[in-house]
């Protein structure tokens, strides 16, 4: 008995997706995930690369069988079947990519909400730095100095970047700077100037990030994250190093002939390493172990 | 409009003969191969350009040309690739050689428009390549993104920006051309959706040349405004605002990508019935899914922005425009795939590049939707993946579709047959190279090496001494292709006026055509893919799957 062309269909259709999710599942292409978002951002990946594999070997099977069986024998100068169109045809293969689309858009939505991505840049970094009542204050007079000590008088507009900090208590303030051929990270807790990135495990992280020059970019690949760094545009980052090590930091904006050695390095350390770090580099702890010197205003 | 009639040519003190082909000539069909020859010579230019560049990456130093020059080199390529090759063959060659054909006319509808935007090319070539020897070319990448290009050198990017202004210019022109003759110089008789889908792809891109490029012309004089008088427009030091440069430069430069496949699109749709033996299947549904990426072609620039400074709900709604225009291009590929199914397919080298054209595109596709998502983009952006990723659309699409027109339409430029075993050896060798030159740098791109870089992390030197390796492939598989059709134009098997047995107007008369088209009125082509057995016993609501399969109804 034949077995009829809607079951084979089926079948194939089955057998398709199933090697789509299990490639997609078993996938390995990512390097380490060393931030909060990493492991969702691998989901989101892990996701669409199903999607991906079923369409493509789906597509690839279609157009090599065409090839196969629908190749002209020797000989053979008849024409095709006269088949112009289907309107059924038409409507599946509109709705099913249209539906599949939405669906990706929607569930990548819900990834970037997750990675903080949504959260108001602005109403986020005035918040974080002064009470709205004297941002207030703060923007009509801008002479006078600042209400505390850590944070600017004026809390310059931010431009872009991915923000996931707001309303949390314990975030280290980095500012970064860009220049050719250079990142600069300064730590205002502890007025630390280092050439590479130092974060303790878990912690949350907010870079502060402008460029000096030309248009940068930082970027650390275990952390899934990059960010523009723009001359006269500020831009932050947040994150939340999950996993102690060193990755690399690297520039991804063409910035002049050295941009492929624009690199650094983040070291995630564990807390209390963080802490000897600290100690080690603060200037005034420095000062107060060599007990000599003039102190810096 | 007045018609010139053939008497007056051969009157007139237009060379003829080989000589035409290095003159202003009128005729569509020489300046259509004035374009072609032209964008080859830029294509092997950009190609040798490209080889530095692959030869730099198979050590992780920088120690094959010196930085500055890597950079020049970088630049170059992707400018001469795009504004020198691409954009003026699908659009210029094939829109100038076949749409006339295509709406039954003798000639476009401005002739001397015509041949000066061909003019403007070769000025503008010789600038860009002759910047690099005499001033230094720019360092700045193609995107040109101010500051970096206001503080490299200045003279090789003005002389940059002058070039792409030259080529801009001869694209509004042709856009202009193409718009008018599809609409005004149809045969009478024809009407629009009786056109060939080469027509409707050309309407479509022209439409975006002409509404996009005045745009990318406008901030390239700012730009040079800047460079030059020192205005502020784009300096921050001056209080500019470098990223509006990246919103105006995409708005053109995203459009361009659609100027760059569109007509390939247009081209596979001509290509694929003709060797399939059926008719193009949905005709009406790619019509309308070609305006609906011109549509949504227009509003999805930012993408390219997703880590510069775009606020959050602008990374979203560009993520939602650009997965939507997934679903008119989506149409298009399941389309060609239902006209392949159930055909007699020959497996000449047209066919094959045009196969493999759906491959890679769909390929670049699935990328493509991939990096319209933030979440995704906001990793892979400005990486070997996005590098990747823009070869498999440009070159896996158009560059393939560009050689599948060749061998499809070179008997009818010359009269003579290109040699299949060399066009299959050319496929073969293409094919795999290109694959192995690009497929890598997802991984590449994924595992944390930038695009534009000399000097790389050395655990990413082996694959990228593969892609090296799939470049020299590529550029192998040329020499095949160049020995064919320079020998094939004389020793060649006589094509005969229709050696497809083809059905569009540029078949209907002698190969190569007279100087008219056609001796004699022109042809009406109502049904220009009616390919297929008319008696067919089968209704095309009751064809199910297996009979296809078992060939019933066949005769």
């Amino acid at each position: 008995m034949p077995i009829p062309s809607s079951l084979v269909t089926l079948l194939v259709g089955m057998a398709l997706v199933l090697s789509g999710l299990w490639v997609g599942y078993n996938v390995n292409l990512l390097p380490l995930d060393a931030s909060a978002n990493a492991p969702v951002y691998d989901s989101l990946f892990r996701v669409l690369f199903s999607i991906g594999t079923i369409l493509f070997l789906g597509i690839v099977g279609l157009v090599v069988f065409s090839l196969i069986r629908f190749r002209r024998r020797s000989g053979d100068h008849t024409d095709g079947l006269a088949i112009e169109g289907n309107l059924l045809l038409e409507i599946v293969w509109t709705a099913i990519p249209a539906i599949v689309v939405l669906f990706v858009g929607i569930y990548s939505y819900d990834i970037y909400e997750r990675m903080g991505g949504m959260s108001s840049l602005n109403d986020h970094s005035a918040m974080h730095r002064m009470p709205a009542m004297e941002t207030m204050e703060a923007s009509v007079t801008t002479a006078e100095p600042a209400p505390e000590g850590m944070a600017p008088v004026k809390a310059p507009r931010v431009w872009g970047g991915i923000g996931t900090t707001a309303g949390e208590a314990n975030v280290l303030p980095v500012e970064v700077t860009a220049m050719q051929f250079a990142f600069i990270f300064h730590y205002p807790e502890g007025d630390i100037t280092s050439g590479e990135l130092h974060v303790p495990n878990g912690r949350p992280v907010e870079l502060r990030m402008k460029a000096n020059d030309v248009i940068h970019a930082f970027w650390v690949p275990q952390f899934r994250l990059k960010q523009d760094v723009i001359p006269g545009q500020p831009t932050v980052l947040t994150f939340t190093p999950t996993k102690a090590g060193s990755y690399p930091i690297i520039c991804a904006e063409l910035c002049g002939p050295y941009h492929g050695g624009m690199r650094s390095t983040v070291v995630v350390h564990e807390p209390d390493a963080y802490d000897a770090w600290l100690q080690k580099n603060s200037p005034v702890a420095a000062t107060v172990a060599s007990a000599a010197g003039t102190p810096t205003a | 409009m007045t018609v010139a009639s053939p008497n007056d040519f051969q009157e007139s003190l237009q060379p003829q003969g080989w000589l035409r082909y290095f003159s202003f000539s009128l005729d569509h069909k020489v300046i259509g191969l004035q374009y072609l020859v032209t964008g080859f010579l830029f294509y092997f230019i950009g190609g040798a350009l490209a080889g530095v560049i692959r030869a730099e990456l198979t050590s992780p130093i920088s120690d094959f040309v010196s930085r500055e020059t890597y950079n020049e080199v970088l630049t170059l390529h992707g400018t001469v690739m795009i504004f020198l090759w691409i954009v003026p063959v699908v659009n210029g060659a094939f829109g100038n050689y076949l749409i006339p054909f295509y709406v039954g006319a003798r000639d476009m509808a401005f002739p001397r428009l015509n041949a000066v935007a061909f003019w403007m090319i070769p000025p503008a070539g010789i600038l860009l390549i002759g910047s690099y020897f005499i001033t230094g070319a720019a360092q700045s990448g193609w995107t040109a993104y101010p500051p970096l290009s206001i503080t490299t050198p200045a003279l090789g990017q003005v002389v940059w920006i002058v070039s792409v202004l030259l080529l801009g210019g001869s694209s509004i022109f042709g856009g202009i051309n193409f718009i008018a003759t599809v609409l005004k110089l149809r045969r009478p008789g024809l009407k629009l959706m009786q056109l060939p889908m080469y027509c409707w792809a050309m309407l479509g891109t022209s439409i975006l040349v002409v509404l996009s490029t005045p745009v990318l012309a406008g901030t390239l004089l700012l730009l040079s405004f800047d460079i030059v008088a020192h205005t502020g427009f784009f300096n921050p030091a001056l209080g500019g605002n470098v990223v509006v440069y990246q919103h105006l430069f995409w708005f053109y430069s995203h459009p361009a990508v659609y100027i760059m496949v569109l007509p390939a699109f247009g081209l596979v749709s001509e290509i694929l019935p003709i060797h399939a033996r059926k008719p193009l299947f949905g005709y009406t549904t790619m019509v309308y899914s070609i305006l609906a990426i011109v549509v949504l072609g227009l509003v999805v620039w930012a993408h390219h922005m997703f880590t510069s400074g775009t606020p959050p709900w602008m990374r979203l709604f560009f993520t939602i425009a650009t997965s939507f225009i997934a679903v008119p291009t989506g149409i298009k590929f399941f389309n060609w795939l239902a006209t392949l199914w159930g055909g007699k397919l020959a497996l000449n080298s047209a066919m094959l590049f045009s196969c493999a054209f759906i491959v890679n595109f769909v390929f670049g596709g699935i990328t493509g939707v991939a990096l319209a998502q933030v979440p995704f983009d906001i990793h892979v952006h400005d990486t070997y993946f996005v590098v990747g990723h823009f070869h498999y659309i440009v070159y896996g699409g158009t560059v393939f579709v560009i050689f599948a027109s060749v061998y499809h339409w070179y008997p009818k430029f010359t009269g003579r047959m290109l040699n299949e075993d060399l066009g299959r050896l050319h496929f073969l060798l293409t094919f795999i190279g290109f694959n192995l030159c690009f497929a890598p740098q997802h991984w590449l791109g994924l595992n944390g090496m930038p695009r534009r870089v000399a000097e790389y992390d050395p655990s990413f030197t082996t694959l990228n001494q593969i892609s090296s390796v799939g470049a020299l492939l590529m550029a192998v598989s040329s020499l095949p292709f160049l020995y064919n059709v320079i020998v094939s134009a004389f020793r060649g098997q006589v094509a005969g006026d229709n050696p497809w047995n083809a059905l569009t107007p540029e078949w209907l008369t002698s190969s190569p055509p007279p100087v008219e088209n056609w001796i004699g009125e022109a042809p009406l082509v109502q049904h220009p893919y009616g390919y297929g057995v008319d008696e067919d016993s089968l209704s095309v609501q009751a064809a199910t799957g297996r009979d296809l399969w078992s060939g019933a109804g066949r005769r």
